[in-house]
């Protein structure tokens, strides 16, 4: 059944470089997806049995990532049809005169797939080698998507996505050899490097080392994560990247490497060393929501701003992992809520693009006429981010605030709630003039077909947004709208799973 | 066995002041392709006589991918973009050397300070280890073109490798398979990169590249 899992996105990648026809790719991409969320529910419904010695297996954390990141694959998978039917032609950039190639859509859609295939091995794997490899190649599937418009910002950006990145999983590797060395100092020879089996030994591994494994490792990870002051690349990647590649890398990618350093969390705390690991969790958690804070503020390209806000929730999971107890379990419910809210407003911004062809947070106004679907998106998105009652991460974080005074730790409350007043000042102020604003008047592209290609639909056209636009972020938009009311019991029940695996509480 | 292992470790120290005295391309690709040789052969030596023929295998394919592979790709790349020199680094080349020894000393102090004395390791292994490892970082921090911060990259990666040798680690050969392959395709995909680097900017100093500074 693992197996299973790990080999449809896989043999589909390799199906889909090698299909010729666009619109039977473009129905692989959707029947892939759709059957690895099927075989994803089967996973939740009953916990397949473990493989290859118990290197690859499924248990209550892995579960909770792999239904998010299958879910939100789905949603994608359906919005990047239409994508790949009708939007690709137009440039996402105004400013280049001389026309680019996209790249072919079979290497696309087969990197999608390769993609998917990585984080589900990341997210199985339960061997701190195979894990290492699994991330490094989610690194690799997702450059080429990046740089899908060949255009030469989106190439800096990729470029700068890959040296950053694999440079930083390099010192995960060496925090991998790190653990091994802490076994074997105290001579525990036989000892596999699986979570299980170090779990397992976790008192007797040496503390010395253990503690700088996870050093780097959190440096590692965190750095794919977007933990600043390490996420140097993750603006310029979200902002070049189709805006759902963004969604993917926002939604999915960044958990899988908060997982990885959860399961480092995990060891410590099983090591007694808990506090040592907290700590620089939380270090790490405010670090980045006050940078994020700070570069939210008059952001004046709304992907950059969405990208600088992934940065703020990163360190808000991290914060709530660091905290512990209720905070822990805010935590995981953060993840899927976060992964939740971004997906749409990445999928609302590609609309926004789509239609305005500018990422200029002034230029792109009066939403409301132009897309009233979207705009809808963008506000229900605005006020979810910023943990608005009665959307999701208003419960999520409200939890994790919990924790911190359940905890005593008045002063990272403190600068917790001022950093997400001053990133919800800060992106109001963006978002709102963006969707009731008055476009500007002098040179306005919506309306004008201008000097500019304006795509295939121009003018201004509105008020019938096509459905595989509109349809995948109001599907996320309920999803989250739902779980700021109710959470089921079921979820409620994982998330306790999530939250005590990684030693949370 | 020792000596000759010794002798591999020094000359391992040696391609890398090499790459950081070095400002020709082809010079520092050389480099790299000495020092994937030497890597591969430090495994064998560190165990000798009981190499194993998983060993072995494990060490050969690391000679291949990093010694010949890999150069040759990089050294396509830096053809195609049609860059020979990297000219003026963040750090000049003889700071870079002088600082070269700075890490050298700071590698050696800090592998006196690791609690290994449990274990038999060479005592030069680690602080080859560490050095190399710094030296991969200073290589991409303070070099502007982009076929060097690759090899900076894989001297990085180099060092980890020989870290990982030093403690004998018994990596699964999956794992140590799927590393070498990972490595193998960043590089490849970061020497397309360069190539379409050098056609849309003519130049592949990635310091000129600042249209997505903030």
């Amino acid at each position: 059944m693992l197996w299973i899992l790990l080999a449809v996105p896989a043999v589909s990648a390799m199906l889909a470089f090698a299909l010729p026809w666009n619109w039977p790719r473009r129905g692989l991409l959707v029947a892939t997806s759709g059957a690895h969320l099927g075989l994803t529910t089967l996973a939740i419904a009953r916990t397949p049995a473990a493989v290859l010695d118990g290197w690859v297996a499924l248990d209550g954390t892995s579960l909770l990532f792999l239904a998010i990141t299958s879910a939100v694959f789905f949603v994608v998978s359906i919005y990047a049809v239409g994508y790949l039917a009708h939007q690709v032609r137009v440039a996402e950039d105004p400013g280049r005169e001389v026309p680019f190639v996209d790249y072919p859509e079979a290497v696309f859609t087969g990197c999608l797939l390769l993609f998917l295939a990585a984080m589900t091995l990341v997210i199985v794997s339960r061997h701190w080698g195979l894990m290492w490899v699994a991330v490094e190649a989610t690194t690799l599937a997702s450059a080429p998507l990046i740089y899908f418009h060949r255009h030469p910002r989106s190439l800096v950006a990729t470029w700068k996505y890959l040296v950053i990145c694999s440079v930083g999983i390099a010192l995960a590797l060496l925090g991998y050899f790190f653990l091994a060395v802490s076994a074997e100092v105290r001579e525990l020879s036989p000892i596999h490097l699986t979570i299980a089996d170090l779990e397992n030994h976790a008192r007797q591994l040496d503390p010395a080392w253990l503690k700088a494994a996870f050093l780097l490792l959190l440096v590692g990870y965190g750095t794919k994560m977007g933990l600043a002051p390490l996420h140097t690349w993750l603006p310029d990647a979200h902002s070049e990247a189709p805006s759902m590649v963004s969604a993917l890398l926002s939604g999915v990618l960044l958990n899988c490497a908060f997982l990885a350093i959860l399961r480092g969390h995990s060891l410590l705390v099983k090591a007694g060393l808990g506090d040592f690991s907290r700590e620089l969790l939380v270090l790490f958690g405010l670090v980045s929501m006050v940078f994020a804070a700070v570069f939210v503020i008059r952001q004046a390209d709304y992907k950059r701003l969405l990208a600088y806000s992934s940065v703020e929730h990163m360190g808000i999971l991290s914060l709530g992992a660091g905290i512990g107890g209720i905070a822990g379990f805010g935590s995981m419910l953060h993840a899927v809520n976060h992964s939740l809210t971004k997906a749409m407003l990445f999928l609302a911004a590609g609309n926004t693009l789509h239609y305005f062809h500018t990422k200029s947070t002034l230029e792109a106004r009066g939403l409301v006429r132009a897309l009233p679907v979207t705009a809808l998106v963008w506000i229900a998105g605005l006020l979810a981010i910023t943990g608005f009652p009665p959307f999701g991460p208003f419960l999520s974080e409200l939890m994790i605030l919990k924790g911190m005074i359940d905890g005593s730790r008045i002063l990272v409350a403190v600068v917790y709630l001022v950093a997400l007043a001053a990133t919800l000042a800060a992106m109001a102020a963006i978002v709102i003039p963006m969707v009731y604003g008055e476009p500007p008047r002098s040179e306005s592209p919506a309306v004008a077909s201008g000097p500019r290609p304006a795509g295939p639909r121009p003018g201004p056209r509105s008020r019938s947004e096509p459905l595989w636009s509109a349809v995948p972020p109001l599907l996320l938009a309920a999803a989250v709208l739902v779980l700021g009311v109710y959470v089921p019991q079921p979820l409620s029940d994982f998330l306790h799973r999530a939250a005590l695996a990684v030693g949370a509480e | 066995m020792a000596e000759w292992l010794d002798a591999i470790l020094v000359l391992v120290i040696l391609t890398n002041l090499w790459l950081l005295g070095s400002s020709r391309l082809r010079a520092c690709i050389q480099a790299a392709a000495l020092q994937g040789i030497l890597l591969g052969l430090i495994p064998l030596l560190a165990t000798w006589p009981a190499i194993t023929a998983r060993l072995a295998g494990v060490a050969a394919a690391s000679i291949v991918v990093k010694a010949i592979v890999l150069p040759a790709m990089l050294r396509r790349a830096a053809r195609e973009a049609n860059v020979v020199y990297e000219v003026q680094p963040l750090v000049g080349f003889t700071t870079s050397l002088l600082l070269g020894i700075v890490l050298w000393g700071l590698a050696t102090h800090l592998a006196g300070r690791l609690p290994v004395a449990a274990l038999h390791v060479a005592p030069l292994l680690i602080p080859v280890a560490i050095f190399t490892i710094l030296s991969g970082f200073l290589v991409i921090a303070s070099r502007n073109t982009a076929v060097m911060q690759v090899i900076g990259y894989l001297a990085l990666e180099n060092g980890i490798y020989i870290f990982g040798w030093a403690f004998a680690i018994e990596d699964p050969l999956l794992v140590e398979l799927g590393v070498l392959l990972d490595v193998f395709v960043a590089v490849f995909v970061m020497g397309i990169m360069i190539n379409r680097l050098s056609r849309e900017f003519d130049t592949i100093e990635t310091d000129e590249l600042t249209s997505l500074k903030e």
